[in-house]
């Protein structure tokens, strides 16, 4: 078993507010990040991906395959986007970035070919604040 | 006979840069509203989104200056950060620079008028004898410097 690890990265606007609650109960369970103008991240995206090496290839995987699945399935989807208004797999979610890693899991999961498994989704919100989901 | 040498010193000012790294989130968009939306979806292309998208900036302020003879300070550090968080984090960051921030009412907000803006902010604060500058990422592969 080897883990494979591309880094991407995506510009994105947010906020963080529950639509059923007051702007007061918002602004005092999300404070700054509920200001109802959003506000926005370089997110910096880990795909890590599992599996045998192929005999033929060396490869887990072909990393620009790799690249160009997590282009079309959640690049084009996030970047330069309002999450909470621009991304049809955010809908009615959240715009947590625990919300935006297991969304960008379910995006990716179905596109990776049979011998491959996702392992990890690792997203960096700013450099000091990540989440990871493994699909459990 | 020996070649005489001469050793000229020059007189080097004593000036030191100090820098200071702060950081702020934002959202924007790129749209210059004299134009149609082809040709700023041309001009600005994916910058552009209506929605607003957004960014993780860092902030470098560059202050250069000789030390005081009593604190040995160019500039205290902590009165430097405290300055750029009043002058500039409150204002900027978590907000949507386009609509919360009244320098951008009628000035798009690139890095580069960010840059100029935050200088703005800042020169008022800093000593007059002190040089200033500013350095803003708005990813770790894009960044701006003011003045040049």
């Amino acid at each position: 078993m080897v883990y494979l690890t591309r880094l991407e990265h995506f510009n994105a606007a947010h906020k963080l507010a529950n639509p059923n609650w007051s702007r007061e109960k918002n602004e005092e369970v999300f404070g700054v990040c509920a200001n109802e103008n959003w506000h926005g991240h370089n997110f910096d995206l880990y795909v890590t991906i599992k599996g045998e090496v192929d005999a033929d290839t060396g490869f887990l995987m072909d990393v620009k395959k790799l690249k160009t699945l997590i282009k079309e399935h959640v690049i084009n989807k996030v970047d330069h986007k309002n999450l909470n208004l621009d991304v049809e797999f955010l809908r009615g979610k959240m715009c947590s970035t625990e919300n935006l890693a297991m969304g960008i899991w379910h995006q990716l999961q179905p596109h990776l070919p049979a011998h491959v498994s996702l392992h990890c989704i690792k997203l960096y919100e700013t450099a000091r604040i990540y989440v990871e989901y493994f699909g459990d | 006979m020996h070649e005489q040498f001469c050793y000229i010193v020059p007189h080097m000012p004593d000036k030191v840069a100090v820098y200071r790294k702060e950081h702020f989130n934002a959202a924007h968009r790129l749209h210059n509203p004299a134009w149609n939306e082809e040709i700023n979806d041309k001009v600005f292309g994916k910058c552009n989104n209506p929605n607003y998208h957004g960014h993780n900036y860092n902030l470098t302020v560059k202050v250069v200056g000789e030390p005081d003879a009593e604190t040995g300070y160019v500039i205290d550090l902590k009165v430097l950060s405290d300055i750029i968080n009043d002058t500039v984090l409150v204002k900027f960051d978590h907000k949507n620079l386009n609509l919360d921030v009244p320098e951008f009412k009628h000035l798009n907000p690139t890095a580069e008028n960010i840059a100029i803006t935050i200088y703005k902010l800042l020169r008022p604060k800093i000593e007059e004898r002190l040089y200033l500058q500013v350095r803003l990422y708005e990813t770790d592969r894009n960044f701006v410097e003011y003045p040049v």
